[in-house]
């Protein structure tokens, strides 16, 4: 058997999404599809032709680099899930350290 | 009096700077409206009707001491992805349930700083990634000319509430198609200015080459009032140039077809169009040339792989765009996590929707190592091809008259494959890519279910004022 253009349940971890069985099941035939519709792009003769990367290109937009006001901390806080004190809480990221 | 909710922007300012009504009034009628209809239709997520008559009695007391203004005390429905400050700010989908925005969207400032009051949140589709708003999570509308169909989207609410008469008007953002193709199942008008002349600060980015606000509204000239405001440079998005905003009121006076050259590419006039949508959009050209328009084929070669560097570009961005939401700093957390991977993984896992999951993984898998070069890479130079058709195209028109999708609104779960539904943006989508201005605006209705169907012109980049101006000699002339 041919092998899948698209590992659906390896490009899922790389994206940081948890997929249950039937997601996978449902998911994999369905971007296979989707794969091999986009692939009609690679007949396309695309020698000597510079990239689009916007819809209108606009180079360097730079302004000076100075401290302005933003949104204060209580403010910035206050969507968080959990919190402890004036930070963002979460749970332990080095394995073996203290928490 | 009662029906002052079927007024739209020109009509109602009118009113309010003649005094024959106050904008409370006109809020009330809006929110009476609102109560009677939403149940049925669902367009509204939320509404502040004590923020809303609050705005309007400011409004009203600001023109009682000698303020005016085209949008002073008009209510605006605000697509769910546009934060307005201490209103909730959903995308429509469960990640980002109970969040409440920190500060105004540039356009929200923008639109309070004329008088408009922003109080009610209108449904999408998830994170604006869809054609039918069936990807709400929170909520089902139904088109106002038919409840046993789709209102298109992602803009579905807004469109259904322009529509369907619960509001003056609205915003919608447009991704591939998603202000032009719901305006076209709910009989509005809908503009999508050219790459950057909106700012996108504030507003939920999905895929950030190609998003755009732009106006949903009753008339060509609510769209040019409304567009007024939103246009223009804003130093919190890098994407605005600093480029004069012409006056778009003034650029619709003695608006006329006479001489004016209108493309047709025949690349969109395909067998697989609907017949209805077909004779409409024939009707549409016969009516231009009868206003004495000129009319020319022109060809852009590259129609047929827009499609596919559509759902390259817009997944790839979505994806890096998306990493944001991690159950960290704001929205869902898993409360089965044990360490930091399953955080994101799980957080991801139980707010997101399928439509939003499939684009995620599609977008990783196009940017990944091995990968990148033969679909990204590719796809971006491809658009370079796209974008060079328009301009030879606009090298001879000044404009160009296409159906906005293939068929009027469909029956709601009647297109159940995904590839199928983005088929929906066949037509909308090559000029997003080109980041050129295009505007749906109603053509008519179908024979036998009488549902409403729209023609898209497509205007050169950062010519609105003349893209307004043939809309609107094309609606007159309808």
């Amino acid at each position: 058997m041919e092998k899948p253009a698209i590992d659906v349940a390896y490009v899922a971890e790389l994206a940081r999404l948890e997929l249950t069985d039937e997601e996978k099941a449902v998911f994999q035939p369905q971007l296979e599809n989707i794969v091999k519709y986009v692939e009609k792009i690679s007949s396309v003769d695309v020698s000597d032709v510079p990239p689009t990367m916007h819809g209108r290109a606009i180079v360097n937009a730079l302004r000076e680099d100075e401290v302005r006001p933003s949104l204060d901390r209580e403010t910035a806080l206050a969507n968080a899930p959990a919190r402890t004190g004036d930070e963002f809480m979460l749970p332990k990221i080095v394995e073996g350290a203290e928490s | 009096m009662s029906e002052l909710y079927k007024l739209g922007i020109e009509a109602a300012a009118k009113g309010l700077a003649k005094g024959d009504f106050s904008s409370v009034e006109l809020t009330q009628a809006v929110i009476d409206r609102v109560k009677a209809e939403n149940p049925r239709i669902g367009a509204y997520l939320t509404f502040d009707e004590e923020g809303a008559l609050a705005a309007a009695k400011t409004a009203d007391e600001a023109r009682a001491n000698g303020r005016a203004g085209m949008l002073l005390g008009i209510p605006v429905a605000i697509k769910d992805l546009i934060n307005v400050k201490g209103q909730p700010c959903t995308c429509a989908s469960k990640i980002l349930k109970g969040y409440v925005s920190p500060y105004d969207a540039t356009v929200i400032k923008n639109l309070k700083a004329a008088g408009a009051t922003c109080a009610g949140r209108v449904n999408m589709d998830e994170f604006a990634m869809g054609s039918s708003t069936e990807n709400s999570a929170l909520g089902r509308t139904v088109n106002p000319y038919d409840v046993t169909r789709v209102p298109g989207g992602s803009s579905g609410g807004s469109a259904a509430a322009v529509g369907g008469d619960m509001c003056i008007a609205a915003l919608g953002t447009d991704t591939g198609g998603s202000i032009r193709q719901p305006a076209s199942f709910c009989n509005c008008v809908g503009l999508k200015p050219s790459y950057g002349r909106v700012s996108r600060f504030g507003v939920t980015a999905f895929a950030s080459s190609l998003d755009q606000v732009g106006p949903m509204t009753k008339s060509v000239t609510d769209a040019a009032f409304l567009l007024q405001a939103l246009a223009g440079h804003d130093e919190m998005d890098g994407t605005t140039p600093d480029e004069p905003v012409p006056d778009y009121a003034a650029a619709l006076a003695g608006a006329s077809l006479k001489g004016v050259k209108i493309g047709l590419p025949k690349e969109y006039f395909i067998d697989g169009l609907d017949p209805e949508v077909k004779r409409l959009t024939d009707e549409a050209v016969a009516k231009c040339a009868a206003a004495g328009a000129e009319l020319v084929e022109v060809s852009l070669p590259h129609t047929e792989y827009a499609m596919a560097v559509y759902y390259i570009v817009a997944p790839a961005e979505a994806s890096a765009n998306l990493a944001r939401f991690d159950g960290v700093r704001y929205g869902h957390r898993s409360e089965k996590s044990d360490n930091v991977f399953n955080l994101y993984a799980r957080s991801r896992a139980e707010g997101f929707g399928p439509e939003v999951k499939r684009r995620i993984i599609m977008g990783t898998y196009v940017l990944s190592s091995g990968y990148y070069d033969a679909y990204y890479g590719r796809a971006l130079k491809v658009r370079t091809l796209i974008r060079r058709d328009f301009e030879a195209a606009f090298a001879k028109v000044d404009a160009l008259l296409t159906p906005v999708a293939p068929t009027p609104a469909f029956k709601i779960g009647e297109v159940q494959d995904p590839l199928t539904m983005y088929l929906n943006d066949l037509f909308t989508i090559p000029s997003s890519l080109a980041g050129n201005c295009a505007i749906s605006v109603p053509a008519g209705f179908t024979a036998g279910a009488r549902l409403p169907v729209g023609v898209q012109f497509i205007g050169d980049a950062y010519r609105e004022d003349k893209l307004l101006r043939v809309a609107k000699a094309f609606e007159e002339a309808r």
